[in-house]
């Protein structure tokens, strides 16, 4: 499994605007350079970024190979109640990494 | 030979005379000064500095057992926030075993094979550059503190010999760069003093972390110098050097470079 950062507020207002941050480790190989053995380095990316706020989707998003490596992705949601995030992160071949966070909204 | 080239050659013998002195202590200044906003705020937030990935994996390996005796460096030094705290300010350091100095990760070795009867790590590995970001972490904010006492001082003036030995097809030394145009640009970057405090650094060119020796390896390729091996003693030598001419800095490891 993959290394992940991730920061949300343990504490916020309903209504309020937080700012979420990921961090994944990952080394997102374009497939466009040559190794030293003179052979292309196979493509090996993370290619889909889900969140969901207990069970809706709140922010999505599509990667493609120009994504630096070991992506870091922040967005802003409102707090609308209690609960948990999941994020989840799909590399190309289909292997999806979820971590949760939880959140407190009075 | 005509005017011009007189005067050319006159300024270019000059220029290898002329050589501005040591940055004054207090003119000293952070790397991070000659990097952008936007660097110096992903290095200065936990959540967004890429290295603090490989730190995490640095505490897993800390927390790790290995070799024949079935030790992980936890089991010796117990908590690194303490243990180990200030520690990477003070490296590289003399190591009576090898009778001159050593940086970190070659400290790092020394006490895998001694002490807990393991295989070295490879210089630049995932494992080892995450106990050293792991063990560097725990200093930031700390001052520089290498020694310099009469058994270290051959070895900083070894290391100060190569920062300003010309070399390399471009014949250029690090101080012309570093002590001599510090603040000016080079392509689009600023050149920064080369305070060797935020070791190992993120680099965003490399998209990973490295040391200072990779670093300074670069820079020598940079020069179309032939660099040193990795542990070389040259190389640790200059990385004496380095961290003296910083001696005071706050650590910063691991940094985020351009």
């Amino acid at each position: 499994m993959a290394r992940a950062l991730i920061h949300v507020p343990a504490t916020a207002k309903k209504g309020e605007i937080i700012e979420i941050k990921t961090l994944i480790s990952h080394v997102m190989e374009t497939g466009y350079r040559i190794g030293v053995t003179g052979v292309p380095i196979p493509r090996d990316i993370i290619d889909d970024f889900v969140c969901t706020y207990n069970g809706e989707e709140v922010f999505h998003a599509t990667l493609y190979p120009a994504i630096a490596a070991n992506p870091y992705i922040t967005f802003f949601t409102v707090a609308t109640e209690s609960g948990t995030l999941a994020f989840s992160w799909t590399d190309q071949h289909g292997a999806t990494q979820v971590q949760t966070a939880a959140i407190a909204v009075e | 030979m005509s005017r011009a080239a007189l005067v050319i050659s006159f300024v270019l013998a000059a220029a290898t005379v002329a050589r501005a002195a040591d940055i004054p202590l207090d003119q000293r200044r952070s790397d991070s000064d000659f990097i952008s906003a936007d660097t110096r705020a992903m290095q200065n937030d936990d959540s967004a500095n890429p290295a603090m990935l490989v730190v995490l994996d640095g505490e897993t390996l800390w927390n790790t057992k290995a070799g024949k005796t079935h030790q992980s460096c936890a089991d010796c030094h117990g908590d690194a926030a303490k243990s180990m705290k200030g520690v990477a300010a003070r490296y590289p350091a003399f190591a009576a075993e090898f009778g001159r100095p050593i940086d970190l990760e070659q400290q790092i070795n020394l006490s895998r094979v001694t002490d807990q009867k393991a295989e070295p790590l490879a210089f630049e590995s995932k494992e080892l550059l995450a106990l050293t970001a792991y063990i560097a972490r725990q200093s930031r904010g700390m001052p520089v503190a290498v020694k310099d006492d009469a058994q270290a001082q051959p070895f900083i003036d070894a290391g100060r010999a190569i920062f300003e030995q010309r070399q390399g097809q471009l014949d250029l030394s690090c101080a012309q760069c570093h002590d001599d145009n510090w603040g000016k640009k080079l392509a689009g970057n600023l050149v920064p003093q080369a305070m060797a405090t935020g070791y190992p650094i993120y680099r965003l060119e490399w998209q990973e972390v490295g040391s200072l020796q990779r670093r300074l390896r670069n820079c020598m390729s940079g020069m179309r110098a032939e660099p040193y091996d990795f542990g070389a003693p040259e190389l640790v030598d200059l990385e004496y050097f380095l961290m003296w001419r910083a001696r005071g800095l706050a650590m910063e490891s691991p940094a985020v470079r351009p």
